[in-house]
């Protein structure tokens, strides 16, 4: 099925069982700890041995030798993977790092073995023998100093021009660091051969990417492989792609003839896979003294290994603000660091971290109120053509709403004190593009009545499973739990994935497009028309005629396929976006620089909401994360020697309990006809964009400190703070 | 007396009200004798160096980090997992206000929060002190007690707002 | 990890005697610490004397007036002892500032006082570190040293001390307790007990390898305000950067240690006398001589502004 035009009134419509506050329809394996994780699945495979890696001590060279006699010796191991067995591995086109395999060292924890025995403590006691010898080379792990290359980005006008006829201007430089994904599931695969089938059970985001990136990495063919990963334990990116623990297993599990599982050890994490890149940005802004943007430049400078493509932080700039001259530079430096890559809003979340203080700044430059100076540099076209619309867009309401519902009322800088804390208010805007990827289900009508979805979709925590079986049980008219969603197979049709924010757009139009399917099907079976059939409480109705879904599905289950395949129009007509506003308060401890938040609202432009208790969740979990960026997640680069020290869960802090305040979303809840069938648009990644700059902006509205540089820890506020007076 | 030589002990200990004997590898943790050994793998491994909370379970009343804990070294000991706790069709009130608080997401460090919340208004009814806690002699239970209480137990998904409400309607419940 | 021996035992004498009669043998009790670096490699024993069945877990008065806490009491049940709640808040405070809830239910106090730094080079085995192989170098000089000690620190060693409960006990006068194989017991105030890096940071307390904590006690209670101030990135379960213990009489008078900033918990008498005069003078006496490197330097003033906060009346 094509979505080839904004959608039409139809059955997604009716809004019985979509829209509405359904509980997680899986809530009760995941709270009785019964949701079976990759790295669980001991029914899967029998005899399962266990292999744990050892990653690379140097961030760059070469691997002279490496000593395996003593483990191999070691008490319960069966064999050793060593990258020196082999070339080095094909490298996926999502991947840019090689997952394993020669002797050179790209980067830090670069997996160079594996030991494969009878038991966890075996292994990982064996692969602490191994000793290597290495020949180490002058690696590049300097952003500043590294060679860079330019992206092509088209400049609009004259910006130079511009800029410096501007009556009022603001230009800063903004970093954003390295940050990790820190999910709580660690990387983990489970690998086993039946001939020259492949299977692995694993913990993946893309079912259809990871089976791609395997086919290439080890040479197979597409019909021999199968992945497997109904239940995510979180992946916010790190488990978009295929990662060396699903490969190690699969070489293993090959090499000793027996399956065997792997997960990656938490302090492996951080330098082995992927990370969010740090990044420089500069931002200049001109304006007219009635504070309308006329000239707005963003420079951006991120590294990657050879091949990446970096963070670019200037997407948004190009689409978010209004004003004539705009020029934009997107610079990529090559370094030797572990491999970066797409973590939560990838390009947005850093973009915004700074384009949103730097709004701030020049509202304050033009003595404009920032959420009335972001209203009036709102455009509701496509500043780089004019011609072509947003399809909707209603961020002014959300600045209008957000400020009347928070209470919007900063103060001066640093004029509001209770006791000894600071305590301010802050705004940012978020936005995030809503895109769609084609995405496939099939649908089967059980003789009972119940209906099964099956998709390799993937429920990260994010809701699918729930909002998959809202969609299938409205196009059907039947209630929830009559359906049944099997996710995240590849035996299963071929779906969206999570990433990017479009996981529940596309994947609701798949199944919508198999259930479209079904409906027709149906209709045939029963010699009625697909357009006059009614399906409604478990019942069809045609003309005068009315039959339960179960007494139609009697003899045979009735099973059905589609894929939605979202046209060209929505990206040439349109700008499908998503957009918010965040506002927080926070306290600020006059004497140490502690940040406190003490209350945040998000409000929300994303489309139809399907489920009103899941998108909350997810933009709740999104503002937390914000709240990370902002004040504590920064990846410590040991630049002498080119990995990230900070490399585990007490070194990497991310928020916990304590630091999260009262949290409120509002949903607008916006029917997006030129988004997808439900009209329904991204959320998940909405709720970031622009959080850590709304809290950035508070301190500076308690605090009187500007600090440009993230995380806004205290260290770099108490050097700016006047001390307090006793008394 | 010392046998050095010997890397194996057996040990007992009640699961979730069943008794096991376990002979098994000193280095074996709490945490790993229940997933690997037990197949118990609702505790989950999240880091496995105390450090995440997702390993929690009770052992004798208490909630621990069962990833620092050697199996072997809780002869004779009552351990309770997330399992232990409830099964899907008959829940535990904490289990039961996750679901309808959309207390998690992903699901992964769900059973070590729900062991933990459990735990939380226990010790605080018991009057255990925290970090929060204003007045050491007086024990009250509020949101940033609980807050402060459940924070050795990460959620990345960021749950906390609603597992806050869930932990509150428990305690609301039973008060 | 590589594989051990473990026995348990009953008896404090049987522990220093099997850690005496046993090479490469360790005491294990809570094990938080332990067991997390020996999944690392970077604690290797040989046997595990598992001392849980010891006995030593209950607070007693003594005939000074003060307590003496068993080795084995639990981080949780020290800070709710109604003793220590009343007559020592310090303590209280500092332990309840530090790791979580299950951590301090299975955290003892002999084992705390032990806990080693959290360097990341310390933690990391590919990379060279004094502390974990000595002679190895430390990458931290030249590395990641934003946690990592201000003063008390040595050209071979710059790792911090990372723990709460010993800042108040050092503010406190605590001493320690032990015995050793042969049975002989000795005290050793807490100041001694901790050693500075030098040229031997492996070598972190005056423990000898037989040697075994039984005690800490905490001489008579001094009375006066007593305040625990914790400063770290989140607002829980985490590492202090800076830690401020303070006990102030109501003639200003009084005793400050900090926390985070040194290898040991950082107390220096002659700065106690400054309290009167206020932060910045305490703070210059206490922290004479620091070292500290561009990314801790803020530790300093950090550590000021955290005491200023205190004696200001604004710690709670």
């Amino acid at each position: 099925m094509k979505f080839d035009h904004p959608a039409t009134d139809g059955p997604a419509d009716r809004q019985n069982v979509l829209g509405k506050p359904h509980k997680r329809i899986e809530g009760p394996l995941k709270v009785t700890g019964r949701a079976p994780y990759a790295y669980e699945r001991h029914d899967v495979a029998p005899n399962q041995l266990v292999g744990y890696p050892l990653g690379a001590g140097i961030a760059k060279g070469r691997i002279v030798a490496m000593d395996l006699e003593a483990a191999k010796a070691a008490p319960g191991v069966v064999d050793i993977l060593s990258t020196l067995d082999m070339e080095t591995l094909p490298v996926a086109a999502t991947n840019v790092a090689p997952l394993f395999g020669g002797d050179e060292v790209r980067h830090y924890h670069q997996a160079i073995a594996l030991v494969i025995a009878e038991t966890f403590e075996q292994a990982r006691a064996a692969a602490q023998m191994i000793r290597v010898e290495y020949a180490e080379t002058v690696g590049r792990f300097d952003m500043a100093t590294a060679d860079t290359e330019d992206a092509d980005i088209p400049n609009i006008g004259d910006f130079d021009t511009a800029f410096a006829e501007a009556e009022v201007t603001s230009d800063h430089t903004y970093t954003t660091p390295a940050q990790s994904h820190a999910m709580m599931e660690p990387h983990a695969s489970i690998a086993q051969w039946q001939g020259e089938k492949l299977v692995v059970w694993t913990s993946n985001q893309m079912i259809n990417w990871a089976k791609k990136a395997l086919v290439t990495t080890l040479s197979l063919d597409p019909e021999n492989v199968r992945v497997d990963s109904p239940y995510i334990g979180g992946g916010f990116g790190s488990k978009l792609f295929l990662r060396s623990d699903a490969v190690m297993a699969a070489l293993a599990a090959k090499k000793v003839g027996q399956a065997v599982k792997v997960s990656l050890p938490r302090p492996f994490i951080f330098n082995n896979t992927t990370h969010r890149s740090a990044t420089v940005q500069r931002i200049r802004i001109g304006m007219a003294k009635d504070g309308r943007i006329k000239a707005i430049s963003h420079e951006n400078l991120s590294g990657t290994l050879p091949g990446g493509a970096g963070e670019d932080a200037t997407n948004q700039t190009r689409y978010f603000y209004a004003g004539d001259h705009r020029k934009f530079l997107n610079r990529i430096a090559t370094m030797d660091l572990p491999e970066s890559n797409a973590m939560r809003a990838p390009g947005e979340a850093s973009g915004l971290m700074a384009l949103e203080i730097a709004m701030d700044e020049a509202a304050e430059a033009a003595g404009i109120d920032p959420v009335r100076f972001r209203i009036i540099n709102d455009t509701q076209v496509d500043p780089e053509n004019p011609e072509r619309r947003f399809s909707q867009r209603h961020f002014i309401e959300c600045l209008e709403r957000g400020a009347a519902e928070f209470g919007w009322a900063p103060t001066a800088p640093a004029m509001r004190r209770e006791g000894r804390w600071l305590v301010g208010q802050g705004v940012a805007g978020g936005y995030r593009g809503s895109p769609v990827m084609p995405s496939g289900a099939r649908v089967r009508l059980q003789p009972d009545g119940r209906l099964i979805v099956e998709t390799d979709m993937t429920d990260i925590g994010t809701g699918s499973y729930t909002v998959l079986g809202q969609t299938a049980a409205e196009m059907l008219g039947l209630s929830l739990d009559k359906i049944e969603v099997l996710l995240g197979d590849s035996a299963f049709p071929v779906s969206a994935g999570s990433g990017g924010q479009w996981g529940a757009t596309s994947s609701t139009g798949g199944v919508y497009a198999a259930c479209m399917a079904l409906r027709e099907q149906i209709s045939k079976q029963i010699g009625a028309d697909a357009d006059t059939v009614d399906f409604r409480d478990g019942l069809v109705t045609a003309g005068n005629r009315t039959m339960t879904l179960s007494e139609i599905a009697a003899g045979k289950e009735i099973i059905a396929e589609d894929k939605m395949e979202f046209g060209e129009f929505r990206k040439e007509a349109y700008e499908v976006a998503t957009f918010a506003s965040h506002f927080v308060e926070v306290a600020v401890d006059a004497y140490t620089g502690e940040v406190r938040l003490r209350r945040m609202l998000a409000v929300c432009d994303a489309g139809r909401i399907l489920n009103p208790i899941t998108a909350r969740s997810q933009v709740i979990g999104a503002m937390t994360m914000g709240v990370g960026a902002a004040l504590m997640e920064h990846m410590e680069l040991d630049a002498t020697r080119g990995f990230f020290a900070n490399h585990d869960l007490a070194g990497y802090e991310v928020p916990v309990h304590a630091d999260i305040p009262d949290q409120e979303v509002i949903f607008l809840d916006t029917a997006d006809a030129a988004s997808s069938p439900l009209k329904a648009k991204g959320v998940g990644e909405l709720g970031l964009c622009g959080v850590a700059a709304a809290i950035a902006n508070a301190v500076y509205n308690a605090t009187g400190v500007r600090v440009r540089d993230y995380p806004v820890t205290l260290d770099k506020v108490i050097d700016r703070l006047p001390m307090p007076d006793a008394g | 007396m010392t046998d050095t030589t010997r890397s194996r002990s057996s040990v007992t200990m009640t699961v979730n009200g069943t008794e096991q004997q376990l002979d098994i590898d000193n280095r074996v943790t709490l945490l790993d004798a229940l997933r690997e050994h037990l197949k118990l793998t609702g505790t989950k491994k999240g880091c496995d160096h105390g450090q995440c909370g997702a390993c929690t379970v009770m052992v004798n009343g208490r909630r621990v980090n069962s990833c620092l804990s050697l199996a072997v070294m809780h002869q004779g000991d009552e351990v309770t997992t997330v399992e232990g706790l409830g099964s899907p069709e008959d829940l535990h009130p904490m289990q039961a206000a996750f679901i309808e608080h959309d207390g998690y997401q992903c699901g992964y460090c769900t059973p070590g929060q729900i062991c933990s919340a459990k735990s939380v208004l226990e010790e605080i009814r018991a009057g255990i002190p925290s970090h929060v806690t204003r007045d050491l002699a007086n024990v009250v239970m509020n949101d940033d007690e609980l807050r402060e209480r459940m924070s050795g137990n990460i959620c990345r998904c960021g749950a906390y707002a609603n597992i806050l409400a869930a932990m509150k309607q428990v305690a609301e419940e039973t008060a | 990890m590589k594989s051990f021996s473990y026995e348990r035992v009953a008896t404090a004498a049987e522990a220093a005697s099997a850690l005496g009669r046993t090479k490469g043998a360790k005491i294990i009790a809570g094990g938080t610490n332990l067991l997390d670096l020996m999944k690392l490699g970077i604690e290797a024993p040989d046997h595990l004397v598992d001392v849980n069945g010891l006995g030593l877990d209950k607070i007693e008065e003594t005939a000074e007036g003060g307590l003496r806490i068993g080795t084995l009491v639990r981080n949780t049940d020290m800070a709710a002892d109604a003793r220590i709640r009343a007559d020592y808040p310090l303590l209280t405070r500092a332990v309840l500032a530090g790791a979580s809830g299950q951590l301090r239910n299975k955290a003892t106090t002999g084992g705390n006082l032990l806990q080693r730094t959290r360097c990341p080079y310390f933690y990391d085995t590919a990379m060279p570190c004094n502390k974990r192989k000595p002679g190895s170098g430390c990458a931290a000089l030249s590395g990641a040293s934003r946690q990592l000690a201000v003063i008390g620190g040595s050209e071979a060693c710059i790792a911090t001390y990372p723990g709460d409960m010993a800042v108040a006990m050092r503010a406190l006068d605590a001493a320690v307790e032990t015995v050793r194989a042969d049975g002989t017991t000795r005290s050793i105030p807490l100041d001694q007990f901790y050693h500075l890096p030098g040229t031997s940071p492996d070598v972190e307390n005056d423990l000898a390898a037989d040697e075994l904590i039984t005690h800490v006690t905490l001489p008579a209670p001094v009375g006066g305000e007593q305040t625990y101030t914790k400063i770290r990135d989140r607002a829980s379960y985490a590492f202090a950067l800076v830690s401020v213990a303070v006990i102030r009489h109501s003639d200003g008078s009084g005793r400050v240690a900090f926390g985070g900033m040194a290898p040991k918990p950082w107390r220096a008498e002659e700065a106690d006398a400054a309290m009167a005069k206020g932060a910045e003078a305490v703070t210059e006496i206490a922290f004479a001589g620091a070292n500290p490197t561009e990314d801790n330097a803020f530790k300093l003033p950090l550590a000021q502004r955290a005491l200023a906060k205190i004696l200001h009346g604004k710690g709670e």
